[in-house]
């Protein structure tokens, strides 16, 4: 099956919801769980093709001639990983929205447009299609967070918007640079990338359009939107935000920025490994003093984005390799840990202060999401099995040999990690021992776990065993992806 | 085949988890016979070197490979031996649920996995899986203060391990593999070191430095898993806040897996290394021989006393490995010290699970008293107890002819030949457990009858049955140690090639 269908499903699916009548409108989230499946699917098996051999898919059709621009749609490994991650976190984040009673139409059209727009930036291979796809997901953020969120969910739509708006600002200076200093040609990627710009141009372009995406990636300082943003979210929301959004910021920082500036990337790679790093260190700790459970998630998901780009900054094979590892990874451990702590707990309770869950003895009331709970954390402190453990240790081999501080500053990241998950646990799930003597038998009564978020939950922790447990596929499918000519100017030879 | 076998107890722990409802009796039953097939199934299957490997990462030699060979498969019937002892006497002692027992069959898959793995991606996948089980294990069954020394007991294992992974990273770099018997190969023809220097000249540093560095940072995951004095810290707590089955499985089989590390992957992975550590190695394993020995004679709580013992019995293996590590050219003495630490490991196993298992008993029928001075007299109120138990302590103290002696016996057998004044100065470690163990039994079972114990009966028949096959046990193996050095004999003779100097 072509990948591009993932699009087409993808807005088909959103204008579909829109036209449904008001009084069928709980159809709407069927409507969406099959336009999210069959953009799964499609990914899917274009993983699969692929790894039996399939040959490239493209589209490539004149777009606007005046300036060159190309509609030009294709799949390398490296897409195709990227868009069965999409599809993953789209299908668990359609079952935690099953319960969506408020304007249900508008919601489904927003994530699917959402979905949408993260599957064209991933398969555009003309970076003015690729800007465009990136810009239509800013807004149906806004408006999920704006209408469907919680906790100040006005002040976290605005910040986030606002910081995407930046970055955009900056990639469209960095994108019109280049175009105008390789003579006006084209879009084209892999043409652009041949620039040639100047080593002067290259230096001050490099940066401009390497934060634009990085903001969106979390990069610290920069990061700032991003905790608040996931508190304020709807759960759907919060799980497509850190699950697929961050990583479009990533992709475009690997994919546009780092190819079309490589001497610019070269002269500031440290810089960015060290922002990386103290992004690593700096939310890992704030994640250990926060009292919001979903605030412990939202800094956690800075810490691990933190890898990413450490092993983009690396530059090497196993770096670059692991970074996207843990893109895939993380994408789908953060839309777990958003997707019980929003979903199945929050909507039970009414509270995520560890705190007030620690006096509710969950593991007794809701015994189901602890265990589903205990194993995101495991997997979020990457313990070896899981998607996270495959992730970190190829960013680790990556940055050595190039970066021999960095491995020590990120095994200290690693260990706090482990004691920022396992305090959410300990606090959150496990209750603390004084209100068990005080109130022994006083378990609170709580709904059990619904069939769609038992889905969910099962969806996304096999996928991250899966990947842990045989990451030989994705790796191949990586490797496949890194061999096109856009990045040759980037890898380090070993 | 042996996949099924590491599997086996995983599948238990699904099936009893699954079946909502179930009386906490039967699942202590479940748990029961399910332990004790998987005992039967591990005995059948002997040490015939039973393999299981699937790729993971291939071209980067990164693979998950499993072996059951000799040493591997004494290690993997003593996990069996005492997890039937833990559910056993959870069941007695009408301790845990439907959660705790399939926690206990997690934890028994995932200590198979650390016996078995050759290579350092599954091995440390099992070593990491049995972190979590045992953190439950410890914080929701255990004492008051179980949460404070579970959450201790985790971070400082997670630091520990933090630091193996680094530093087996950095053998990935250098040699391009993570194998434990491809390293021991390079190790053997002095390769890594060369490897190491040229990896990371960057730094300035020289192969042998950089490798020491990576010695060091596997011992420390080692070490706080044994634990090495002073890595001990989150011990005494853990011990004495678990539930008594649990602190069986920590001391009988998780303190093991720190054992098996340094037999199977710090000795012949290391060796070019190991005779410059070789002095640090020893003044540790004297000084926890020694600090195990005392603070387990300033205890009055049993548990702590028993756990102090264990951090003093299982310094003679650490002993062993320092002696061995030396690298000298005495082939009887290192494979003495090598089948040594194998025994010791093994017995020490057995025994402490029994020494546990009485503990469990008296608390049992005190009702939760454990203070060596809450007891006195039971011998008139407990003949077969006080006989049994004290026969385990005879064994513990190493009394020739049980079988906590031939571990010992050897072990002291290599340790004088190769590092003579370390053994000197631990033997004093041999004479004040024999003071301590001796104490408590007087204390417990001699003198007037203390009112607190006037109630207690002695064993029910099943907990005669339990303690006397474990007694039996001790003493069958005392008489003829050659029955388990038998299985463990082709493992240590390859162990002692790698570790020779080539001709």
């Amino acid at each position: 099956m072509n990948p591009a269908w993932t699009i087409l499903t993808a807005f088909a699916g959103a204008i579909l919801v829109l036209l449904l009548p008001s009084r069928a409108a709980l159809v709407s989230r069927y409507i969406a769980l099959v336009a999210a499946s069959a953009g799964a699917l499609a990914a899917g098996l274009g993983c699969a093709a692929k790894l039996s051999g399939g040959e490239p898919w493209m589209w490539n059709v004149s777009w606007i001639p005046s300036l060159g621009a190309r509609f030009h749609l294709s799949a390398n490994g490296l897409s195709l990983t990227l868009l069965l991650l999409t599809g993953i976190v789209a299908v668990a984040g359609v079952l935690c929205s099953w319960n969506v009673e408020k304007r249900p139409r508008a919601f489904f059209a927003a994530f699917l447009t959402i979905i949408g727009g993260s599957y064209g930036v991933f398969l555009s291979r003309d970076a003015l299609l690729l800007f465009v796809f990136y810009e239509i997901v800013i807004l149906p953020k806004y408006l999920l967070i704006a209408i469907w969120g919680s906790t100040n969910r006005e002040y976290g739509a605005m910040k986030l918007t606002m910081y995407s708006i930046g970055g955009s600002a900056l990639i469209l200076i960095g994108l019109a640079t280049a175009y105008a200093a390789s003579g006006g040609k084209g879009f084209d990627l892999i043409e652009l990338a041949q620039g040639p710009y100047v080593p002067a141009l290259q230096i001050w372009a490099f940066p401009i359009l390497f934060l634009g995406f990085a903001v969106l990636a979390g990069m610290w300082p920069f990061h700032t939107w991003a905790p608040t943003g996931h508190v304020a979210a709807p759960t759907a929301a919060s799980m497509l935000l850190a699950g697929v959004v961050m990583k479009l910021g990533a992709y475009g920082a690997l994919c546009v920025a780092m190819p079309l500036f490589p001497l610019g990337f070269e002269a500031w790679k440290p810089w960015i490994a060290g922002l990386a790093v103290v992004g690593i260190l700096h939310g890992a700790l704030t994640a250990l003093v926060q009292k919001d459970l979903k605030f412990v998630i939202g800094y956690s998901s800075v810490s691990h984005m933190g890898f990413i780009l450490l092993g983009l900054a690396a530059g090497t094979h196993w770096g670059i390799r692991g970074a996207v590892l843990q893109m895939i990874s993380h994408g789908i451990i953060a839309g777990l840990l958003f997707g019980i702590a929003g979903r199945v707990v929050y909507e039970r309770t009414h509270t995520r202060d560890l705190g007030e869950l620690g006096e509710m003895d969950l593991w007794k009331s809701l015994p189901a999401a602890s265990i589903a709970f205990t194993l995101a954390s495991a997997a979020s402190m990457g313990l070896p099995g899981f998607s996270g453990f495959v992730a970190e240790i190829s960013i680790i081999i990556g940055v050595w040999p190039v970066y021999p501080w960095a491995v020590v500053l990120v095994a200290v990241g690693i260990i706090i990690t482990g004691a920022f998950s396992l305090r959410a646990l300990h606090k959150g799930f496990f209750g603390s021992r004084r209100s068990e003597s005080i109130k022994r038998d006083a378990v609170v009564a709580l709904p059990p776990l619904s069939r769609a978020e038992i889905a969910a939950i099962a969806i996304l922790t096999l996928a991250s065993l899966a990947i842990g447990l045989y990451p030989q596929p994705w790796v191949t499918l990586i490797d496949d992806g890194l061999r096109s000519p856009l990045f040759q100017s980037i890898l380090l030879k070993p | 085949m042996l996949l099924s076998l590491l599997l086996l107890p995983l599948i238990g722990a699904v099936l009893l988890a699954l079946q909502r409802g179930l009386a906490v009796r039967s699942a202590g039953r479940f748990a029961m016979i399910w332990a004790v097939l998987t005992l039967f199934v591990v005995c059948g299957m002997g040490g015939g070197g039973l393999v299981w490997s699937m790729p993971w990462l291939p071209e980067s030699g990164m693979d998950f490979r499993f072996k059951l060979d000799g040493i591997a498969f004494l290690f993997v019937v003593l996990t069996s031996l005492v997890t039937v002892m833990a559910v056993v006497a959870s069941f007695l002692f009408g301790k845990g649920d439907r959660g705790y027992f399939s926690l206990i069959l997690v934890l028994q898959s995932a200590l198979f996995g650390v016996f078995t793995a050759r290579h350092f991606v599954p091995w440390f996948l099992a070593w990491e899986m049995t972190l979590i089980p045992a953190y439950f294990l410890i914080r929701l069954w255990g004492g008051v203060n179980a949460p404070r020394a579970a959450l201790r007991f985790f971070i400082m294992t997670l630091g520990g391990s933090a630091f193996m992974l680094i530093g087996f990273l950095a053998l990935q770099l250098a040699t391009g593999t993570m194998d434990f018997d491809l390293l021991g190969t390079m190790a053997r023809e002095s390769k890594i070191a060369p490897a190491m220097a040229e990896a990371f000249g960057g730094t300035g540093l020289g192969g042998q430095t950089l490798l020491t560095g990576v010695a060091l940072a596997v011992f420390l995951g080692l070490a706080v898993k044994i634990p090495i004095v002073p890595f001990h810290a989150w011990l005494p707590a853990a011990y004495a806040e678990a539930p008594t089955p649990v602190t069986l499985l920590l001391t009988g089989l998780l303190s093991k897996m720190g054992v098996y590390g340094l037999l199977r992957v710090l000795l012949p992975v290391f060796p070019e290394v190991l005779p410059a550590l070789a002095p640090l190695f020893t003044g540790l394993a004297v000084v926890t021989v020694l600090l195990g020995a005392f603070a387990a004679l300033a205890q009055t709580d049993l548990k702590r006393m028993l756990a102090y013992s264990s951090v003093n019995h299982l310094g003679y293996c650490v002993l062993a490995m320092a002696a061995i590590a030396t690298m000298q050219n005495d082939r009887d003495a290192i494979a003495a010290a090598l089948a040594g630490m194998v025994l010791q490991a093994f017995n020490h196993g057995v025994i402490a699970s029994t020494l546990f298992l009485g503990i469990g008993v008296l608390e049992h029928r005190s009702g939760g008293l454990r203070g060596l001075n809450d007891f006195g007299g039971l011998r008139v109120r407990m003949p077969v107890f006080c006989g049994l138990f004290g026969i385990a302590v005879f064994a513990s103290l190493g009394l020739p002819g049980l079988s906590g002696f031939v571990g010992e016996f050897l072990i002291f057998r290599g340790v004088f030949a190769l590092t003579p004044v370390a053994a000197v100065i631990s033997v004093m470690g041999l004479l004040l457990t024999a003071v301590f163990l001796l104490r408590m039994l007087r204390k417990v079972f001699a003198g007037p009858l203390v009112p607190s114990c006037s109630k207690c009966g002695d064993l029910a028949r099943s907990e005669r049955w339990v303690f006397g096959l474990a007694v039996l046990f001790i003493v069958i193996y005392g008489l003829n140690p050659g029955l388990l050095l038998r299985f463990a004999n082709p493992g240590i003779l390859e162990l002692l090639d790698l570790l020779s100097p080539l001709p």
